[in-house]
């Protein structure tokens, strides 16, 4: 299966090196692989390193920050080798990316068909002509009406919902394998939330592109994630199929994250959270990384930092309960 | 768009009269007359003169009288006659210099923006660079150098010592045609030019800067990058056009600032502008003069604002339709 994945991470290690000599491990030692058609969730609290794990995988990590290990392949194709050039032609071409802000995410003064003709015009090398007639199209497969009359319009002049329609067109415009959107409902209207994320799913089956879904909704997770990988600290701590995931979950991070989650059938007053704040990513303490707010810490857990192991098929965890788990079973 | 720029005109009608009424004004609080302020000293003239000649020069008419027949002269152009220049008409006599001070400041503003515009985009493509070091060390010396000081350095340095640039006039011999004569005025103009707009680059410099660096940190440049446009296209495409679009505004207010600088820059040049024959004649109180001055800069400064104005909307989509 590893062998056709159309996105293959291993150790990838992502720092910022900033002013006062402090090095933030954003991402430290990630390994995550992709099949085509999958849709894989990345789930963490704000500052877990979703978003730089995302922007690594597209080279696209700016000052201070420097991917400094990890290999990067795609279709089996290593991409350390590239240079800044050739990546321009597979970014937006073969990785497309939808992020979470969609009132910033275009540029406020070109045209929406402007903004979707660059795209074609660069990796298809369409002329004007057909270029034009390919964005209303794609309009049209997104669900936006009036595509003819919107391509003239700039970005402020549609609504949060109708911009990220737009950031779906372009992502979708040059049949990419793998689309990589992170929070793309974050910023939207919760009736909005539902209709992106079902056109998303529609768009990744009739396109057959893989996902790579990054949220910190475990409710979208559930209903949409064939596979989860849950973050913390720059680091996966636990990883498995959904179902797997959510029905046996292990990981104390993960519990207190499912735990957070309204559940229809429990009634509960208030939702549990997981105490204490996330670390910066330039002091994380020794130790397992989630040491400082685990409720089942132990002495160990303060000197070493777990390896992530596979406890159960295809179910890895990184913890010590769970470190003979192995064995025992 | 149309619609914005109609509206912006419209708005400038009362900004012009709002200036006319403000230089007649002035004129008017200032001490003396057009009789008395050029022979105050002359005790031997009877007062009674005087008075007929003020009766017979409208003097003594209601003020919005007086208003209303030197506004209607001077949108003809007529802004009467020099009491110093041996009763020139104040147009004649303005005509030349106007242009003369027109090139300087257009000159200097070519300047500011081919120096300041790439300077600034290498510096906020390139922080902290040896180069970007260089531009804010230069930004805070034409910051805070004094217009009149620097152009008196680069007379003594460039003109006297060197022999490069020629210290003052607009051209060596007078006859010159063609591309002879418009190279030698650039030749006349350059010490002038570089001091007028030494603080606008220096300026416009560490704006471009900012500018720059603040949308390359954007989202949509970041989507620009993702969709995997090159450097160039993010840079010249996405970035420029939302970097100039502060910058453009403040060039608009930019020409006021150079009128006035044009005024000490001119002056310590000999460059026979606009702004050496405002101070003479303020010196001299050759009120028509004066008046027609204030008037045509006050007019350019509200053209420059409308100029902004309407760039603006040209190249922000955000501002047509509101
Ligand atoms: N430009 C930067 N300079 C320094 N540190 C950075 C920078 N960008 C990110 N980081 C560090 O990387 C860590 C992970 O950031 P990331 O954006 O990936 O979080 P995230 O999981 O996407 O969170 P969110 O849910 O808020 O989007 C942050 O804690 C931050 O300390
Ligand atoms: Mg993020």
């Amino acid at each position: 299966m590893k062998k056709h994945a159309v996105l293959d991470v291993a150790q990838l290690k992502t720092y910022f090196y900033l002013n006062n000599g402090q090095v933030a491990k954003a991402v430290d030692g990630v390994s995550l692989s992709i099949s085509p058609g999958e849709t894989v969730a990345i789930v963490g609290e704000s500052g877990s390193g979703k978003s730089i794990t995302a922007l690594s995988i597209m080279k696209l990590i700016n000052k201070p920050g420097r991917i400094v290990n990890g290999e990067i392949a795609l279709n089996g194709k290593e991409m350390q080798a590239l240079s800044e050039k050739q990546m321009t032609g597979i970014r937006g071409n073969d990785i497309a990316m939808i992020f979470q802000e969609p009132m910033t995410a275009l540029n406020p003064v070109f045209t929406i068909g402007n903004q979707i003709t660059e795209i074609l015009r660069k990796h298809k090398k369409m002329n004007k002509k057909d270029a034009q007639a390919k964005a209303i199209h794609l309009l049209k497969t997104v669900g936006i009406p009036r595509a003819e009359e919107i391509i003239h319009e700039y970005p402020h002049q549609l609504s949060g919902g109708m911009r990220q329609r737009v950031m779906i067109a372009m992502a979708i415009s040059c049949d990419p394998k793998l689309l990589i959107a992170d929070e793309p409902t974050t910023a939207l209207d919760v009736t909005i939330q539902a209709q992106i994320l079902d056109l998303m799913l529609e768009m990744k089956e009739k396109f057959h592109m893989a996902l790579l879904l990054i949220t910190h909704d475990l409710g979208v997770v559930s209903e949409y994630a064939d596979r989860v990988l849950v973050m913390y600290g720059g680091q996966i701590v636990e990883q498995a199929k959904t179902k797997e995931l959510l029905r046996h979950t292990k990981h104390p991070y993960t519990q207190g994250l499912m735990q957070s989650l309204p559940k229809l059938d429990e009634d509960v007053d208030r939702l549990g959270t997981i105490k204490g704040m996330v670390p910066p990513a330039y002091n994380f303490p020794a130790g397992c990384r989630f040491s400082s707010r685990c409720p089942f810490v132990m002495d160990k857990c303060k000197v070493s930092n777990p390896e992530l192991t596979e406890i159960d098929t295809d179910h890895f965890v990184r913890c010590h309960l769970y470190e003979n788990a192995g064995d025992e079973s | 768009m149309y619609k914005y720029i109609i509206r912006r005109v419209l708005v400038f009608i009362p900004m012009l009269f709002a200036l006319t009424v403000i230089v007649f004004g002035l004129a008017l609080l200032a001490p003396g007359d057009a009789l008395t302020g050029q022979s105050l000293a002359d005790p031997n003239v009877d007062p009674e003169v005087y008075e007929q000649q003020r009766e017979a020069l409208g003097l003594n008419d209601p003020i919005p009288v007086q208003y209303f027949r030197w506004i209607s002269a001077a949108v003809q152009g007529d802004f009467g006659n020099s009491m110093v220049f041996n009763g020139r008409s104040v147009a004649e006599l303005i005509e030349a210099r106007f242009a003369n001070t027109l090139y300087l400041g257009l000159f200097s503003l070519a300047i500011t923006i081919i120096v300041a515009i790439p300077i600034g985009i290498y510096s906020a493509r390139h922080p902290y660079s040896l180069l970007d070091y260089g531009a804010t060390g230069f930004g805070f010396f034409g910051l805070s150098i004094p217009n009149f000081f620097f152009g008196l350095m680069a007379i003594y340095f460039l003109s006297i010592k060197l022999g490069w640039f020629p210290a003052q006039g607009t051209m060596s011999t007078p006859g010159l045609t063609g591309w002879e004569a418009f190279f030698n005025r650039l030749h006349h103009m350059f010490l002038p030019g570089i001091t007028l707009g030494l603080a606008g680059t220096a300026t416009y410099m560490r704006y471009m800067r900012s500018e720059v660096l603040d949308v390359l940190g954007s989202d949509y440049i970041r989507t620009a990058r993702a969709k995997g446009m090159s450097e160039r296209n993010v840079l010249y495409k996405h970035t420029l056009r939302n970097a100039l679009i502060p910058i453009i505004t403040l060039m608009g207010f930019e020409i006021g600032v150079l009128l006035s600088g044009a005024v000490i820059t001119e002056q310590v040049f000999q460059y026979p502008g606009l702004g050496t024959l405002f101070l003479s004649s303020v010196t001299n109180r050759d009120y028509p003069v004066v008046m027609a001055i204030a008037m045509i800069l006050g007019v350019l400064i509200l053209i420059g604002n409308l100029l902004a104005d309407i760039f603006y909307s040209i190249v922000d989509p955000r501002i047509r339709y509101d």
